[in-house]
């Protein structure tokens, strides 16, 4: 076994990792690479919120007391381009990678060497990005949105994003390949589609929308380039272009982004919430139809995002109707969560408090999503302060939290250790209080009139300006406690059984914990699967 | 647990509250809770519209809310719940859930089209006004009269604007909602905008007037307002689309006069303009 010759047998060796970095450079194990995702997401999600904090102090008060307007500008562009791309969706990465593998019972991703690629593309994409806040002409400044012509009149930071946002994009499809490919040909016998946890079936859908979009964003920033570049017209109208096209093509990858933000928190709610209720999850079927209902429905609502440029009246009235049918699949998922907390023996592990937060403060952001599907009212909250509350409440308790409940429900699992609950229900408690904070009052603000992407506002809307900086602050500080909690864990958490809570199903609880290196050498046996599959 | 609900529970509690009773135009801030119910016969279908969703989510957030609350009462470990593991699925529950949903998006969706279809009628229009947007200022022409100017940032509040200047933007009056030349229409009139931008795309937006239309380089777009006959006064608003740097810099501020009182200005306007391009005419030079 340990001979080390040529031969199959070493490469079946379960003990054989390289140490030192050549583990993680050269890492084509889904685990290491999980954790490379999760520790990177980990890190822009704290560069990404300090951008924030910076944007949350200048609008403290009315005035400008800190920043330059055009770099107040350059903090909301990049604050966005570095949370989606570089904490939400990497997260969302890592956590498929770690668990995918083990709740199909295979014993790796299938494409190994792409997974390690796709990856380490990943810290080059964010060099450049970050590197822009260092050259001439200072960071993008124009929106993550990119629109011309305002995005081109960005200095040297211009190509340089536009080539991250290549990279990046390259990593998703690679990523998001990978995922489809171990799904549809890594699952033990006997497991079939319809046995696969909601996690896997809720990433397998997120897959294709990557693929299906990331072209179209490459596309897009492409022409952006030569417009720049090389002399074509493509977005400008002095060429027989048009500025309105970009926004077409943009939120046509921008819309399914979001869900692919959004789908795998619902499978993660989806997993989280049976297993602390101790019951199956309600309407497993259901649940999957609903989840491709969304994914495609996200196909044909993007001019949602772009009521205000002027569109035929048919065109906005199928882009509402289309819009406001997405409620109705949702609403299914909400409905058939609070179906599975029916009748179950309920506790409030810290997994399950971030799930239930999810559950209040999505539908929360459902209800102003909602409210933004209406046209005519729409004309009033487009780019308003109202549109940022409501993706805010989406993204931060919705997908943030989801990543968050994640990480403490199957962190156990991942090193073997269980966690200071005491302390992750505190950090809980504190993100749930400040997310309102910090979030809800931003509603107001724009329904009294305050413009998004301002430095500075008329003093009418200071007052909620100042309470939503302070929860900010008081949310921005509260998220230290996370890497703490791991590392306290990683350091002197007590050893946590193979089954680290008692409700929990899916044949990753099957194996011990901290689960082995390879995961499912052998295929589980029908027994287990059986036992592990029960919904 | 229960801290969540509550905490979810004075949220909706805040935004009830703020319904009965805050007026739109509270001296404070912390009374401008909801969106203004506006001066324009499109504004407060509107208002109408919006009032009428927020009710509905309301409603559903009662009962959505409520079942988790229930659930989370209900059933805890802790007071010696047992979980019915038998509890699959229920076809029955399922379409119910499925189609209700789907009545109440009609229901929602029938008077907001109606809205749609008055705003998209911009026939019968007495006034034409084309506005262009700059980086960063407003000009306005009125179509079939030499009137035409720019409006920018009033002075005051540009000093107190600038980083760190040292003057309390509380002592300026109508601090970054006031500009040298406010736009004048008249009330009792159904005006239309013809928007349009020179550099880079901004977005035209009084929410008195209930909407706001994005100002795009090589496009015309449209819209009209109609202001109340006995709703005279100042309106303010702002750019809303991201234009680059000095985007929170460029309010848009509207003059609205009776109908003898716009005639008047106008026409003093014209007068003024006549005068001025007559002086340039004679001095070259200076021009
Ligand atoms: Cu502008």
């Amino acid at each position: 076994m340990a001979t080390h010759t040529h031969t199959a047998a070493a490469h079946d060796d379960h003990d054989h990792k390289p140490h030192g970095w050549r583990r993680w450079v050269f890492s084509t194990n889904h685990k290491d690479i999980g954790t490379m995702y999760l520790v990177f997401a980990c890190t822009m999600f704290f560069v990404g919120g300090t951008m924030a904090l910076i944007v949350r102090a200048e609008l403290f008060q009315p005035g400008l007391q800190f920043v330059d307007p055009q770099f107040f500008n350059s903090m909301t562009s990049m604050h966005a381009l570095v949370m989606i791309f570089g904490a939400i969706m990497p997260a969302w990465v890592g956590l498929a990678n770690w668990l995918i593998p083990m709740q199909i019972g295979a014993p790796d991703m299938a494409l190994p060497r792409l997974n390690n690629l796709s990856f380490w593309i990943l810290p080059f994409a964010f060099m450049l990005l970050l590197g822009t806040l260092f050259v001439p002409g200072g960071a993008p400044a124009g929106g993550w949105t990119m629109y011309p012509p305002l995005a081109l009149q960005a200095g040297d930071s211009f190509p340089m994003m536009i080539f991250a946002v290549h990279l990046m994009g390259i990593s998703s499809v690679l990523g998001a390949i990978n995922v489809v490919v171990t799904v549809m040909n890594m699952r033990a016998p006997g497991l079939n589609l319809l046995r696969m946890p909601l996690f896997v079936w809720t990433w397998l859908i997120t897959a294709y929308l990557l693929v299906a979009v990331m072209p179209v964003l490459a596309g897009a920033v492409t022409m952006l380039l030569t417009d720049h570049y090389f002399g074509t017209s493509f977005f400008a109208a002095s060429g027989g272009g048009d500025p309105v096209m970009f926004q077409h093509i943009f939120w046509f990858f921008g819309h399914p982004e979001v869900y692919i933000m959004i789908l795998p928190a619902f499978g993660v709610v989806s997993e989280i919430i049976p297993a602390f209720s101790r019951k199956p999850l309600f309407g497993y079927e259901s649940m999957v139809y609903a989840t491709a209902a969304i994914g495609f429905l996200s196909f044909i609502v993007w001019a949602h995002h772009m009521f205000t440029v002027g569109m035929p009246l048919a065109g906005q009235l199928f882009f509402m109707l289309a819009t406001m049918l997405i409620s109705v699949p949702t609403g299914v998922k909400i409905f058939n969560w609070c179906a599975t907390m029916t009748k179950g023996s309920l506790s409030f592990e810290p997994p399950m408090l971030f799930a239930i937060a999810f559950l209040f403060l999505f539908t929360i952001g459902g209800f102003s999503g909602l409210m933004l599907a209406i046209v005519p009212a729409d004309f009033q909250y487009q780019d308003s302060y109202f549109v940022v509350a409501h993706f805010h409440y989406v993204l931060v308790p919705g997908s943030l939290f989801a990543i968050i409940g994640a990480v403490y429900y199957w962190l156990p699992k991942w090193v073997g250790r269980m966690y200071d609950q005491k302390l992750a229900t505190v950090h809980f408690w504190l993100s749930a209080i400040f997310v309102n904070v910090l979030f809800f009052p931003q509603h107001f603000l724009g329904l009294a009139g305050m413009p998004r992407r301002i430095p500075d506002y008329a003093t009418q809307f200071a007052d909620w300006n100042m309470v939503s900086s302070i929860g900010a602050f008081g949310f921005g500080f509260s998220q230290l406690l996370l890497p703490f909690i791991i590392i306290k864990c990683l350091r002197s958490g007590a050893p946590a059984p193979a089954r680290a809570w008692d409700g929990a199903h899916g044949l990753e609880w099957e194996l011990p914990s901290p689960a082995p290196f390879h995961s499912w050498e052998v295929p589980p046996s029908a027994a287990v699967i059986e036992r592990g599959a029960e919904h | 647990m229960i801290r969540t609900m509550y905490k979810s529970g004075t949220a909706l509690a805040a935004v009830l509250l703020a319904q009965f009773v805050a007026p739109a135009h509270a001296a404070s801030g912390w009374g401008e809770l909801n969106m203004p119910v506006g001066v324009t016969e499109l504004s407060k279908k509107i208002y109408g519209l919006h009032m009428m969703i927020f009710w509905w989510c309301v409603a559903i957030g009662v009962f959505v809310f409520g079942w988790m609350i229930w659930a989370m009462v209900s059933f805890r470990r802790s007071k010696g719940a047992v979980a019915n593991t038998a509890m699959l699925h229920s076809t029955k529950a399922e379409i119910i859930w499925t189609l209700i949903p789907v009545g109440i998006l009609v229901l929602m969706t029938v008077p907001a089209a109606r809205v749609l279809i008055d705003i998209e009628d911009a026939r019968n229009t007495e006034l034409t006004i084309k506005v262009t947007g700059y980086q960063w200022k407003w000009q306005y022409e009125y179509l079939g009269t030499d009137v035409g100017f720019y409006s920018t940032l009033a002075h005051e509040s540009n000093a107190a604007r600038q980083l760190q200047s040292g003057i309390d933007p509380r002592s300026v009056p109508n601090y970054l909602l006031d500009v040298d030349n406010p736009l004048v229409v008249p009330a009792g009139t159904k005006v239309r905008l013809l928007l349009t931008a020179q550099d880079v795309i901004h977005s035209w937006w009084v929410p008195d007037f209930g909407m706001k239309k994005d100002a795009i380089p090589g496009l015309v777009n449209e819209m009209w307002i109609k202001v109340d006959a006995d709703k005279t006064g100042r309106y303010r608003g702002q750019c809303a689309e991201l234009c680059g740097r000095d985007h929170g810099f460029m309010p848009v501020v509207v003059d609205v006069m009776s109908k003898e009182d716009f005639e008047s200005w106008l026409a003093a306007r014209k007068a003024a303009q006549q005068q001025a391009a007559l002086a340039a005419n004679r001095n070259p030079s200076i021009s």
